[in-house]
């Protein structure tokens, strides 16, 4: 995309699928480096990485820290969540907040289907100008097809002067 | 890690700190499991270009210590249910941001028992970057 795309454009968006991606099966090294980055410089809970200390918790084994990103590294885009819409590389974007529900944890094992849809558009003025705000809906469900979480992201896009 | 009971909270309470300084080392270790390679938290130049004072750290990555702030008080037992939250200020290279607390609410829903929380990462000047709300599930002693 070469342009930002237009308020009325991103309304008519609303409730279409934006895309749908199923990450790669989780590992135990991918939980046991998420809980690393997140907890440096301590050492991480054992629930995320000690397969035998986890199976005598609630969990009955190794489950994933809920904010576990299982799309990291992808073969072929979009990776990151929520993606939102597609926008140009030099529009000038930021993160204005998440919402996220949890069901099922991640464990070793999983695939992770995620299926985005645009929720709304609207327009705001804030302290950096005009902002076109995109919010998003992300499901993940895993193989059984069980809800693993719902994620509602805001995307903030500041308008060109 | 130590469990925490239904009956061991109570509405004012405050919850345990997380509490990290983070700099580009630790934003590339987290860049690297949530997929957050973007020029504005990597490159101070391109930072100052788009009128930032220099790279700014993840959104997620308060959203992840927030999680983290809610599972060391929580214990094994259990459940982060739901949290939301706000990206209104910038973590900085070497700030240092804290996670912070506060029970707002206790109720029972079907089987399960419920903590409603206000939850919030400050800088080290006080200043509140990210608030949010937060509810967990614990068990009972019952």
């Amino acid at each position: 995309m070469d342009k930002i795309p237009t308020i009325e454009e991103l309304q008519a968006m609303a409730g279409r699928e934006l895309y749908r991606v199923t990450s790669p099966p989780v590992s135990l090294s991918d939980i046991r480096k998420h809980a690393i980055a997140v907890y440096w410089p301590e050492k991480p809970p054992r629930r995320f990485w000690d397969e035998d200390y986890a199976r005598k918790t609630s969990n009955a084994g190794v489950v994933a820290p809920e904010d576990f990103n299982p799309f990291a590294w992808p073969i072929e885009g979009p990776g990151r969540l929520p993606n939102g819409v597609d926008l140009p590389e030099m529009a000038r974007t930021f993160n204005g907040g998440s919402e996220a529900e949890y069901f099922s944890p991640i464990r070793p094992g999983d695939a992770i289907m995620a299926v985005e849809t645009m929720a709304d558009a609207f327009m705001r003025t804030g302290r950096s100008g005009r902002l076109l705000i995109c919010v998003s809906e992300v499901k993940w469900t895993n193989q059984r097809n069980e809800p693993v979480k719902n994620l509602r992201g805001t995307r903030v896009v500041v308008l060109p002067d | 890690m130590a469990e925490l009971y239904f009956e061991d909270v109570s509405v004012g309470q405050e919850v345990p700190t997380f509490q990290r300084t983070t700099d580009l080392m630790y934003w590339n270790r987290f860049a690297a499991v949530n997929d957050e390679f973007v020029p504005v938290h990597m490159d101070d130049e391109f930072a100052k270009s788009r009128g930032e004072k220099g790279v700014l750290a993840m959104g997620h990555l308060s959203f992840a210590h927030l999680h983290n702030m809610l599972r060391d008080w929580i214990g094994d037992s259990g459940q982060i249910k739901r949290v939301a939250c706000q990206y209104r200020g910038i973590n900085y290279k070497d700030d240092t941001i804290t996670s912070r607390g506060q029970v707002v609410k206790t109720y029972s829903e079907g089987e399960q028992n419920l903590v409603d929380l206000e939850i919030r990462v400050e800088n080290q000047r006080g200043e509140i970057i990210t608030p949010g709300t937060a509810t967990v599930a614990l068990p009972s002693r019952k």
